[in-house]
């Protein structure tokens, strides 16, 4: 059998793209850059310095990269559900919190996926959310997680509306309220919301975690409390679509997803691949 | 200026937005539904028709106004076609499916408003609506909140009359329904100046049963395992069945039900085998608006019937025909109507089950509820028929959305995740 081996993973996500390269299951090569307003050249430089192998795009940009690349698509959807088999196969769900969109997803034993749940075209309770609420306080998006767990109490915070919360924020501020407080209390109130939308999926006993979200260590503590179940969060998390979107690329070249075992959890054994 | 503009201008339409409004409309035409593969050809009056609705379906009313009948504007499948018939009158829904009137609604009514009653109010408000100056009366009723309001607002410049739908299906229920039916009749008479005879309803019952059973032969028919036509296509001819000439419009129908029961015969279909099917189930999509059903079809899969006020909601149960005097007739015709199963009903458990039953019997591989923004009754109801769907083992998924293509980009990417998590289960 001489079917590919090596396959690149495009997830073109509404802030960041993220390439990826599997090489007989391990994670070879990563890229990470800002999707901007020009994201195709910037995915044709870095396409051009990678090794060819088996290519899939994913992501709300898919259909950019399919018009200009020879590849097929398939929604982040299935890719992050893909990932989610592999880099924690004992999970019942997985929860991806991107740039601008929440997801909650169901694996269920038989099946690619099962019942999904995303948010609508508001940004409350995703990454943006988060992002606007860093600048307000004046924090690094790295760092408002940590300095929110530095805080010895939240602040109530009652708008999810992302330019609500931002004057709410700015007015807490003018109160004099320690930012700590006040960016514990906006993690607190998007674990909520993230939380009430896991809840019209089943999340069974175990939920993976991933996107840029799930790098926030404040966020991951505040899902915890509020998930009913076990929340795991896998190595670079922000990878885990792009990496899905490369295994499906493998599963393609295999002949198909049945071939390599995916929909069940008989394949669960696999091995989650290295992280550089 | 073209004589049909001339028309409009006496009529005392805007004639320059009016005609930004069906470039549009033209465009979106041409690109949703004259863009598809494999269309019956009997839909190419259906496409006359669709063109006519601001073109010759207007001139053909103020012509017969001009003969003394009268139009009546409805904006929901529950008011009773069949007495408005009678009385030589003309009903025409009114009700708006483009996005390109929604600001001007905007400006006068609350944002948080279902797009179709903004959709509806803008035309009026814009003056683009050519049925707005020539109905003589038109018909709301107490279905949403939205709406019941609105009627408090139309009403101060229109002639109007609100039916007053019972809350719940009781016995009490359905004498307030009745008595509704019964002042309907009387007010439709006063407008008109005709008294409604029991030979001419009896026709008209007939006529309304003719074009219900007419819908159900096409709605058979798409349920076939190679649907002869295209869910949007399918979807259009509902969607003029609220606007056309009744007699007229069962004739072309006849003609598509046999072109489509051949197509069946010899297995042409716009879709290849073994497309997954879908059930469009909750809100009703009208004239103008094929936004949900575009993405199901453009994203690989078909929508094989309409569980909606522009489906299913519309056409099923016939009206009794055997009834002889008028009292009985207009009891008949209460009770076919009071049978819709609108969300706007509490309890409305028959609705629930009859989603689950329709989802079985044109095999659909999935339902996708569509609910209009800011129609609570739908959306609300959509929980409990997600969870009777699951316990069927039918994949579900729910979509509110207004009339805007802003978040088409998500809604596909919903649409086509669906699709993809029907895979790896065997069809």
């Amino acid at each position: 059998m001489s079917a590919a081996t090596t396959a690149i993973g495009i997830d073109l996500g509404s802030r960041m793209t993220k390439v990826v390269r599997l090489s007989d299951g391990d994670l070879t090569d990563a890229h990470v850059f800002d999707t901007g307003h020009d994201p195709l050249s910037r995915l044709l430089e870095v396409m051009e310095g990678m090794e060819a192998g088996a290519l899939l795009a994913t992501g709300y940009g898919r259909y950019l990269a399919r018009n200009h690349l020879p590849c097929a698509t398939v929604t982040e959807i299935r890719a992050c559900a893909r990932a989610a088999r592999r880099l924690c196969p004992d999970c019942d769900s997985v929860i991806d919190i991107g740039g601008q969109d929440t997801k909650a997803i169901e694996l269920p034993e038989r099946g690619w996926f099962g019942r999904f749940e995303m948010n609508d075209r508001c940004a409350a309770g995703t990454g943006r959310f988060l992002e606007v609420m860093a600048e307000a306080l004046g924090y690094g998006l790295e760092d408002l997680g940590p300095q929110a767990l530095r805080a010895d109490r939240p602040v109530q915070i009652n708008s999810m509306c992302t330019v609500f919360a931002e004057s709410e924020v700015i007015s807490l501020i003018a109160r004099g309220e320690d930012r700590r407080r006040i960016a514990l209390g906006l993690h607190a109130a998007t674990a909520r919301r993230v939380a009430a939308m896991a809840s019209r999926i089943d999340t069974g006993r175990r939920a993976l975690f991933v996107g840029g979200v799930a790098k926030n260590p404040c966020m991951v503590a505040n899902l915890r409390e509020e998930l009913p179940c076990e929340l795991i969060v896998p190595e670079r998390p922000e990878l885990a679509v792009a990496i899905g979107a490369a295994l499906i690329a493998l599963d393609e070249a295999h002949g198909g997803a049945e071939a390599t075992g995916d929909p069940g959890r008989g394949n669960r054994a696999e091995a989650a691949p290295r992280s550089d | 200026m073209s004589e049909h503009n001339q028309l409009l201008a006496d009529l005392g339409l805007d004639v320059q937005l009016h005609d930004k409004l069906l470039a549009s409309q033209a465009k979106s035409y041409r690109d949703i539904i004259l863009s598809q593969p494999d269309r019956p050809g009997a839909m190419a009056y259906f496409d006359r028709a669709a063109h006519g609705a601001h073109g010759g379906r207007v001139r053909e009313i103020v012509d017969a106004r001009e003969q003394g009948a009268k139009m009546i504007g409805t904006f929901c499948v529950y008011v009773p076609e069949e007495i408005i018939l009678a009385a030589g009158a003309i009903p025409v829904a009114l009700c708006g499916g483009t996005t390109f009137s929604v600001p001007y609604a905007e400006k006068a009514f609350p944002r948080d408003i279902c797009p179709l009653v903004k959709s509806t109010l803008g035309l009026a408000l814009a003056d683009i609506c050519p049925y707005g100056p020539i109905k003589d009366m038109a018909v709301g009723e107490t279905t949403c909140d939205a709406k019941k309001k609105v009627w408090d607002v139309i009403s101060q410049s229109v002639n109007f009359h609100v039916l007053e739908l019972p809350q719940k299906k009781t016995e009490r229920g359905g004498d307030l329904w009745l008595h509704e039916v019964h002042e309907f009749k009387e007010r439709v008479e006063e407008l008109t100046g005709a008294r409604i005879e029991p030979g001419v309803l009896a026709q008209k019952v007939r006529l309304m049963n003719r074009k219900r059973r007419l819908l159900r032969d096409l709605n058979e028919l798409r349920m076939a395992p190679r649907p002869p036509i295209s869910g949007k296509d399918a979807l259009l001819v509902m969607q003029l069945a609220l606007i056309d000439e009744p007699e007229r419009f069962c004739n072309e129908l006849e003609a598509l039900v046999a072109e489509l029961r051949q197509r069946v015969e010899d297995g042409v279909s716009p879709f290849a085998p073994g497309t997954r099917r879908v059930l469009v189930a909750g809100c009703p999509s009208v004239l103008g608006n094929w936004k949900i059903h575009h993405i199901i079809e453009t994203s690989g899969a078909a929508v094989v019937c309409d569980e909606s006020c522009t489906g299913t909601r519309y056409f099923e149960n016939l009206v009794d025909e055997g009834a002889q005097a008028v009292d009985e007739q207009l009891e008949a015709i209460a009770e076919r109507y009071l049978r819709i199963d609108c969300s706007c009903f509490t309890p409305n458990t028959e609705r629930i089950e009859h989603v689950v039953e329709l989802a079985g019997e044109c095999r659909a591989d999935a339902v996708v509820q569509y609910i209009l923004q800011y129609c609570h009754t739908y959306n609300i109801e959509a929980i409990r028929i997600a969870r009777a769907l699951r316990s069927a083992g039918i994949p579900s998924l729910e979509i509110e959305t207004d009339y805007s293509e802003e978040d088409a980009g998500q809604l596909r990417t919903r649409v086509e995740a669906l699709l993809e998590s029907l895979q790896g289960v065997s069809p």
